[in-house]
Formats: structure tokens, C-alpha cells, sequence
């Protein structure tokens, strides 16, 4: 059921220019590894010059669609369409994708300008116009008078404009991006992680960027599709994901979240009413439709949208400050509230008025904001 | 920093150890080298007198120059041949999956278990079975056996050690199977190609078992040569051979060296 409803939202909220025909199109794509199955049946439709990041944990599945759509897998079943054309058969060489790996795969023995060009030797473009476009794809990614260096002469972040500029200037359909930023010091990551989606809005190039990063997820995507164990649990445009997650994975997974014990007060068409000891909330109906009034759930609460109160405040849950850490930005409290919740709360507060008003071992009341509050039937795992 | 005398007399028992051990190695050569130089006809250590005649005698000799080029032919023959087939075998095995994949591997590694003079034996009996004339090709035969697994393991180890991603990149960039071929993977395992050639060319010329058994007066290499001639002198000249064999193959594996990097050739088991 949420994977249909997941599935009609894909095909109707298209971004980009052209919404007639999805860059990307994956019907009911299946991938098997002996037994296990890696990808089980993804419905996936990317519209042109739309960033769609694959998000989840290793071993989600997100690096076998991406070489499904590379062609560098055959899949089990179903069918892969590039700009319209099916492709599922046809062998990567063919499918004109640009691809850039985690260790960027260079080649060892070519000058970066050799590399750039490599994908327009193969497409018989003449030396003159070979040239500029080489020329033109360094100046694209800030590497002008590189070309005569070797891949081991550069640093990590100037291979990856390499790898990208080589994977651009071949105007592929789609540009695949397997966890480009993994091997990059986390200051150079954000600068690249800029710049790469600058790059790409301007050339306004369909992408698929793969990453176990929610950080990055969130940040550069037009849309995210989550995945896990094969699945694709979600898709939808980042902030949705965030404060609408469609599942107790997706709530998890993507940011931060406070499970508290709940219970299911009143439904009353797409909203229901859910208490929390004293405390009640809002939250959407769907995602426990079949929990029964009076019934135990499990809300998901951001720690940004918990705040704190005196002790007994209407309205506010009982807790005691068991760590404190400070952020710089903001404070993180750790919170013991036993019977409200399993684990530890953490709450985010921000500025640094709660290091001094909030001390180690300070009885505090909790009180939960009225935004992007959801709940799922009870469980164990995510 | 004060040491206890504990470990200090580790640390010299240590270092005396691997001085024993390195003069255990090198012992042989060193006695051989030094008695090269000897003036009389005699194999005797330590050298009385000096002298350089032996050089002169065992490049004169001309059971050793023909023996050397015959050497030198069966060895070029031998591991180019090795070195086309077995890398072939190598990338069969590494890339695909087939029936007999195994049995293949065992086979190609069966000249490590099976002895020398049992290979030579073997071809030596097919020889006279079929009417094979003892010439040349029938020696480069019984070498391209015997060196042919260690070609196939330099390339199989050198296309483990290959980046798949760098294949599946120029197949993006739109690469035929057959260009990738010889843009990226061949150019990429040029090093450890030829290390492997090296290697198997070593073997092979100073194979001695094997050839002792399959090659005749006119086809016999620089190791049986030296055989038969210390069968009727014994004077130092195998001894100066030995020297400018040692000095040769040194000068050529130092040149290898700073081309290939020997760890690729010594160290096959690295990944």
C-alpha cells in the first residue's frame, strides 16, 4: 500500500523542465545476487535535470540501481528507460552515462587531459573540436593548465573534478555519482558538494547520486529516494522526507528522532490525536491506520521540536538532564524520561542559554512542539 | 636513553643473528666468487695465487658460447610463449566462470608440484614416441611447461590488483569491450606482464633438470654445458661463469628494478 502510493507520488511530482517524458524510468526493476535479492522491484521515474540522491544504509541497494541504470548489471526483471528509449538490454557502452566512482578510477597511465578525452575519442570527434571541448570541461571544474599532469600528480578533490569533467564532457544523459564525497576531508567536501550542484544546475544535467549520507542527501537533492534491504521506502523532495517520513526506517535514518510511547487517542479523518503521558499531539492518521483507538504507538519526535519547561508545566512531559553537549550553535541535552520513552531524549536547544539553565541532573519539563510530529505502529527495529 | 642490560643483549644477539643468517645466504656465492680467481687448475679455496685466465677460458670455450645462445634462444622462446598462453589462461580464469575453471587452475599449477626431471622424462618419452626430433623446439616445449604457471600467476595477481571501476568508467565513456582491451587494461598490466616474462625467463635459463633430459650435444643450454664440462675439468671456469652470470643478472634485475619495481615480481603474493 505505501509502496503504490509512494509509487503514484513518483510519477506525478516530476521537477524539471521536461515532464513529458522521465530522463530515467525504472518499471518493477529486480535484481538478484544468488539468493538475496538486492533490489526488489523499484518504481522510479526521474524527470530531466532533476538531482534524485539514493539514500540509505550499506547494502540498501542503491549502488546496485545505479549499475543497473549504468548497465553495468543486468537486471532479473522489469525495465530500465533512458530519455524515453528502453534500454535495459543495451550494454553500458552504449547508454551514454557519465559515472563518477568513489575513488574516481582515473586512468593511472593518461594525463588529465587524455582522461577528458577519452570519451570523445571513442566517439570519433575530431582533434580541433576535441581540444575545446576538453579545454572547455577543465575550465568548467577550475582546472585549467592541468592537462599535461598524471592522475597521482593531483590531490583527492582535483581527481574528482577530473573524474567529473571526464564524465561531463561527453554530455551524458545521465550523470551517475556513486559516493563521490567519501574520500574527501570533510572541509573539502562541503566546498565540492557546492560546487558540484552549481555545476549541475547550471548544465542542467539529469543526475543520480548515490550516498549513505543523509547530510548530503538532504542538502543537494531535488528529491530523495530512500532505500533499505532492497526497497525503496520513500520518495520525495527533501524537506518531505524529513518532516513526512513515510515509514519508522525513513524516521529514523534521516536525521534525528526521539521515539516516545504513545498512545492512540481519537482519529478523525487525515489527523489523529496521540497522547504521551499528560502530554497529546497531532499527528497524521495514515501511518497508523491500523492501530486501534486505545492502542500503543510509537511517535517520532525531532529533538529540535522538543523544548524545556519548568517541572509540572501543563502540557509537558518529566524528565532529568543526564549529559550535556555543548555544539557551538546549539546544545544537546540527554534526557532520562522514563516511561515516556525507552532510550535517552535528546533535545536540541538552541544557542547556549541551556548550558547554564540546564545543568547535569536539573528536573526539567518537556514540551513538544506541534510541528512534523508522526507515529508508526509499535516495533523493535526500525 | 638507558637500556637494561636484558635488552641490550637482545638487541645485539638480534643483530648477530641476522648477520649469520645473511652470511648463511650468501656463503655459497662468496666462496665461488672469490675462488674464480684462483691461477691454479684446482678448485681450491682459499686461492694461492691470482688470476683472470678462467674468464678468459669460459668466454672462449665453445660448448659455453653455443650453449649460451642456445640458452638464450630457448628462453626468449619460452617465456614469450608462456606469456601469451599463460596470460590468457589468467584472464579466462579471473574473468569467467566456466565448466572447468578448476581443473584448469590445478593443471596450470601442476608444474609446482610435479619434479623437474619428470617433465623432462615425460616429454622426453613423447619425444621418441612420436618421432619428434630432439631439436630446439622440443627444449623451448618443456620450458614454456615449466614457466608457464608463474607467468599465469604474475598475471593473474596483476589483474586482482587491477581497479574493475577503471573498465566500467571507459565503458561509460562509451569504450568497446575490445578498446578498453587495449586503452586501459592491457596498457595497465604492462608491468606486471613483463615481470612475469622476466621471472619466467630466469627460470628458464638456468633450468637444468628438465633440460639435461630432453636436449642433445648440438641443443644443450649453458646449465647442461657447465654440467658436462665439470664432468671433465675442474678447474675455477665454472666458477668465473658464475661470477658474470651473478654480476648480469643483477645489473638486468637492478634495470627491471627501477623500471617494473621488484616487489612485483618477487612479492607475487601482494595485494
Amino acid at each position: 500500500m505505501l509502496m503504490r502510493t509512494n509509487q503514484m507520488a513518483a510519477n506525478t511530482s516530476v521537477a524539471g523542465s521536461d515532464k513529458a517524458r522521465p530522463a530515467v524510468q525504472l518499471d518493477g526493476v529486480t535484481k538478484r545476487f544468488g539468493d538475496s535479492i538486492a533490489l526488489h522491484e523499484a518504481w522510479l521515474k526521474i524527470g530531466s535535470s532533476e538531482f534524485m540522491t539514493l539514500l540509505g544504509p550499506s547494502g540498501c541497494g542503491k549502488t546496485t540501481l545505479l549499475n543497473l541504470v549504468a548497465g553495468f548489471l543486468e537486471a532479473d526483471g522489469g525495465e530500465i528507460f533512458i530519455e524515453g528509449a528502453l534500454v535495459t538490454e543495451t550494454p553500458p557502452h552504449m547508454r551514454e552515462i557519465g559515472i563518477v566512482f568513489q575513488n574516481y578510477a582515473l586512468f593511472p597511465h593518461m594525463s588529465v587531459a587524455k582522461n577528458v578525452a577519452y570519451g570523445l575519442k571513442t566517439r570519433g570527434v575530431d582533434k580541433k573540436e576535441m581540444a575545446r571541448r576538453v579545454d572547455d570541461a577543465l575550465a568548467l571544474v577550475k582546472l585549467t593548465g592541468f592537462s599535461d599532469r598524471k592522475p597521482r600528480q593531483l590531490s583527492g578533490g582535483q581527481q574528482q573534478r577530473v573524474a567529473l569533467a571526464r564524465a561531463l564532457v561527453i554530455k551524458p544523459k545521465v550523470l551517475l555519482l556513486d559516493e563521490p564525497f567519501s574520500a574527501l576531508d570533510k572541509n573539502l567536501r562541503g566546498s565540492m558538494q557546492v560546487e558540484l550542484k552549481q555545476i549541475q544546475r547550471e548544465l542542467g544535467v539529469t543526475t543520480i547520486f548515490v550516498t549513505h549520507d543523509q547530510g548530503e542527501a538532504l542538502s543537494m537533492s531535488d528529491r530523495i529516494a530512500v532505500m533499505s534491504a532492497g526497497r525503496i521506502r520513500q520518495i520525495a523532495a527533501p524537506d518531505d522526507i524529513y518532516r513526512r517520513p513515510a515509514d519508522r526506517f525513513v524516521a529514523s535514518f534521516v536525521g534525528d528522532a526521539n521515539v516516545l510511547n504513545g498512545r492512540l487517542v481519537e482519529r478523525s479523518g487525515d489527523a489523529a490525536v496521540v497522547s504521551i503521558g499528560d502530554v497529546r499531539a497531532s499527528v497524521p492518521a495514515a501511518s497508523i491506520a491500523e492501530v486501534s483507538i486505545g492502542g500503543s504507538v510509537d511517535v517520532f519526535v525531532r529533538p529540535e521540536h522538543l523544548s524545556v519547561t519548568s517541572r509540572g508545566a501543563s502540557g509537558s512531559l518529566p524528565g532529568t538532564v543526564t549529559t550535556q553537549v555543548f555544539q557551538g550553535g546549539h546544545v544537546d541535552l540527554y534526557i532520562d524520561a522514563p516511561g515516556s520513552a525507552r532510550d535517552h531524549i535528546l533535545l536540541r536547544s538552541p544557542g547556549i542559554a541551556a548550558l547554564s539553565s540546564c545543568p547535569v541532573g536539573a528536573e526539567i519539563g518537556l514540551s513538544i512542539g506541534s510541528d512534523d510530529i508522526v507515529a508508526f505502529p509499535p516495533g523493535e527495529a526500525p | 636513553m638507558k637500556r637494561s642490560p636484558g635488552a641490550l643483549l637482545l638487541r645485539w644477539s638480534g643483530r648477530i643473528l641476522v648477520a649469520a643468517v645473511l652470511l648463511f645466504v650468501l656463503l655459497p656465492g662468496i666462496v665461488v666468487a672469490i675462488s674464480a680467481f684462483n691461477d691454479r687448475a684446482i678448485l681450491v679455496f682459499p686461492p694461492q695465487s691470482w688470476s683472470l685466465r678462467w674468464f678468459w677460458r669460459a668466454f672462449s670455450y665453445p660448448d659455453f658460447a653455443k650453449g649460451f645462445w642456445n640458452g638464450l634462444t630457448v628462453t626468449v622462446w619460452a617465456s614469450s610463449i608462456a606469456l601469451v598462453v599463460g596470460s590468457a589462461f589468467a584472464f579466462a580464469i579471473h574473468r569467467y566462470k566456466f565448466a572447468l575453471r578448476n581443473l584448469l587452475e590445478g593443471i596450470l599449477l601442476s608444474p609446482l608440484i610435479i619434479p623437474h626431471y619428470t617433465i623432462g622424462l615425460g616429454v622426453l618419452i613423447l619425444a621418441s614416441q612420436t618421432n619428434v626430433g630432439r631439436g630446439l623446439p622440443l627444449v623451448i616445449f618443456a620450458h614454456v611447461v615449466m614457466v608457464l604457471p608463474f607467468v599465469m600467476r604474475s598475471t593473474y595477481i596483476s589483474l586482482e590488483n587491477l581497479d574493475i571501476r577503471l573498465e566500467l568508467a571507459a565503458s561509460s565513456l562509451g569504450a568497446t569491450p575490445l578498446r578498453i582491451l587495449f586503452t586501459v587494461t592491457i596498457p595497465l598490466l604492462i608491468p606486471g606482464l613483463l615481470s612475469g616474462w622476466l621471472f619466467a625467463a630466469i627460470l628458464s635459463f638456468n633450468e637444468f633438470t628438465a633440460t639435461l633430459f630432453v636436449s642433445s650435444h648440438a641443443t644443450q643450454t649453458l646449465p647442461v654445458a657447465m654440467y658436462n664440462y665439470v664432468r671433465e675439468f675442474a678447474d675455477p671456469t665454472l666458477a668465473a661463469l658464475s661470477v658474470i652470470y651473478i654480476v648480469v643478472t643483477a645489473t638486468l634485475l637492478t634495470i627491471a628494478n627501477s623500471f617494473l619495481g621488484l616487489g612485483k615480481i618477487l612479492n607475487v603474493d601482494a595485494h
